[in-house]
């Protein structure tokens, strides 16, 4: 089975740490994750950019978009993309084609990628 | 798993959130600071044993009141000295407290603060002085470093700034739309002149002082949570970003400034270029045009240019002709000049001058520029006049020095 692991954090935080306590952070995950690929078992992880160059296209009547993350905290994270994007544009045009009838889909860039081993 | 340095990180992010709030809620800065402190040291005695609380500005906002209203009533003897547990802890009152405060709460609450230090009777230095102070946390040390001045120094200038701040009147009702837009305005204004205090050079040393760069950047990301969709918001903090991702490369062994065009661009901070034109292309979909996202626009056809003969220049003349319209300047005429020469030449450049000698007769870049664009053209007379003109209005070492490496190149 293969699991996604989603990392939440408050942002203004993780915004006012010292390089060394973001050196720790990130050296402590990346030995996890490099054991992980060893044994063939990492998909790939990814670190995103900050909330504010987020956008929400929401599901109306026609799709609305809106400056922001999704914010609201009725409905629940269901699923994931990742998309090779030419601008912002052009992903909230996938987005849109992929907005159902109700709910909201996040646009939000990539700011680190690493496509994994392993995972058939 | 909490060490102080976390909680160092939790406290600093927490206090415009909590600052503010407490400020609306005592209507004096002096006691929403103090209950602010007073929320710190409990929260370095209370979180190592009880771990970190789920949302650190709330706890610290609850905290800090309550102590401050305890602290009240001791004064007025009223009341019975409160023990230490009447402390709510409980992720109950914590969330309750979540719920009140969210962001729609916060927007106005940070923006005040932020706004109350733009003080317009105090200068520039010091509205930026006591932001950090108050807004930041920074200590009077570290922003006296910053400043290159002594901390007895700062910490009078501090003073007295924070004594105009409580003298003066300040809204406390929830502001309508065109105040609110107001406040914003002004206070952008405070938090690029905060980055461009670490960022310009200054008395003939150049100097990149990261720490208020950063601090302008975390304010500015700040303001852009808060207020998602203001474009000018995206703009600075856009345009803070891609001249910050430059620092590395903008001077020299010698602590001389690189030109653009001599950087090297390997050095650039790709990390933060992304950010920046993430930022200016969501600011552009509004089609509503400003200053600072019309700047991040500049900046942003230099980044995507991987060396400077690639960069788009016909773009940068189209993105000026914009900003000279929406804010008329002899400097910005100059600056669109520069692009001018690039797409349609040296001749149809020197032409854009000519209005211009007037305005800018005691600019060193009217000159520089001048002399170039007649070097071009093959008029060495004319533009060895221009650049020992340049020469002798220069401020810096490295502006002269510049200069004369072009009139080297006239001369051989």
């Amino acid at each position: 089975m293969f699991y996604c692991i989603l990392c939440y954090n408050l942002e203004s935080e993780l915004q006012a740490w010292s390089r060394e306590k973001e050196a720790t952070v990130m050296a402590k995950r990346e030995a996890v994750a490099h054991s992980l690929a060893c044994q063939g078992r990492l998909g790939p992880t990814g670190k995103l950019m900050p909330t504010t160059t987020a956008m929400t296209v929401r599901a109306s009547r026609e799709p609305l978009v809106l400056d922001g993350p999704f914010a609201e905290t009725r409905e629940q994270l269901l699923g994931f993309y990742l998309v090779d994007c030419q601008s912002l544009e052009d992903a909230l045009e996938v987005a849109r084609r992929l907005v159902g009838e109700t709910g909201a889909l996040e646009v939000r860039p990539l700011a680190q990628f690493y496509p994994g081993i392993g995972l058939q | 798993m909490t060490d102080v340095a976390w909680i160092g990180a939790a406290l600093t992010a927490a206090r415009p959130q909590a600052v503010a709030a407490l400020l609306r809620y005592f209507r004096n800065l002096d006691v929403a600071e103090e209950a602010f402190q007073e929320a710190c040291l409990r929260a370095l005695k209370s979180w190592p044993v009880n771990g970190p609380p789920r949302d650190p500005a709330a706890w610290c906002i609850f905290v800090g009141r309550n102590s401050a209203l305890d602290e009240m009533r001791r004064r007025n003897k009223h009341d019975s000295l409160p023990e230490d547990d009447v402390i709510p802890d409980s992720e109950a009152s914590e969330s309750a407290m979540v719920d009140r405060l969210d962001s729609s709460a916060y927007q106005d609450d940070v923006l005040r603060l932020l706004f109350i230090c733009c003080q317009p009777e105090l200068p520039a230095t010091q509205q930026i002085a006591v932001a950090l102070r108050i807004v930041s946390g920074l200590s009077v040390a570290e922003i006296a470093s910053a400043f290159l001045v002594s901390e007895a120094a700062m910490a009078q200038r501090i003073t007295r700034a924070k004594r105009v701040m409580t003298q003066s009147a300040v809204a406390f009702e929830t502001p309508g739309p065109v105040e609110r837009a107001e406040r914003l305005n002004t206070v952008a204004a405070m938090i690029y002149l905060l980055f461009n205090e670490g960022y310009s050079a200054s008395g003939g040393e150049a100097h990149v002082r990261v720490p208020l760069c950063e601090e302008a950047i975390r304010l500015g990301r700040l303001l852009l949570r808060l207020f998602p969709s203001e474009t000018e918001i995206m703009g600075l903090t856009a345009l803070m970003l891609l001249q910050h991702a430059r620092a590395a490369a903008r001077l020299d062994e010698n602590n001389n400034i690189v030109l653009l065009d001599d950087q090297d661009r390997s050095k650039w901070d790709h990390a933060l270029i992304a950010e920046g034109l993430v930022l200016v292309e969501k600011a552009q979909r509004q089609g509503i045009p400003g200053t600072y996202q019309l700047q991040a626009a500049l900046a942003a056809v230099h980044a995507r240019a991987a060396r400077p003969q690639e960069t788009n220049w016909s773009q940068i003349d189209q993105i000026y002709a914009v900003l000279e319209a929406l804010q008329p300047s002899p400097v910005i005429t100059l600056n669109r000049a520069v692009a001018v020469s690039k797409v349609r030449g040296a001749a149809a450049a020197l032409e854009m001058l000519e209005p211009l000698a007037g305005p800018l007769g005691g600019y060193f870049h009217y000159f520089g520029v001048k002399g170039a664009l007649l070097k071009e053209l093959g008029r060495t007379d004319a533009a060895r006049e221009a650049f020992n003109k340049a020469i002798s209005l220069a401020r810096t070492a490295a502006e002269a020095a510049h200069i004369r490496m072009n009139l080297d190149k006239l001369n051989s």
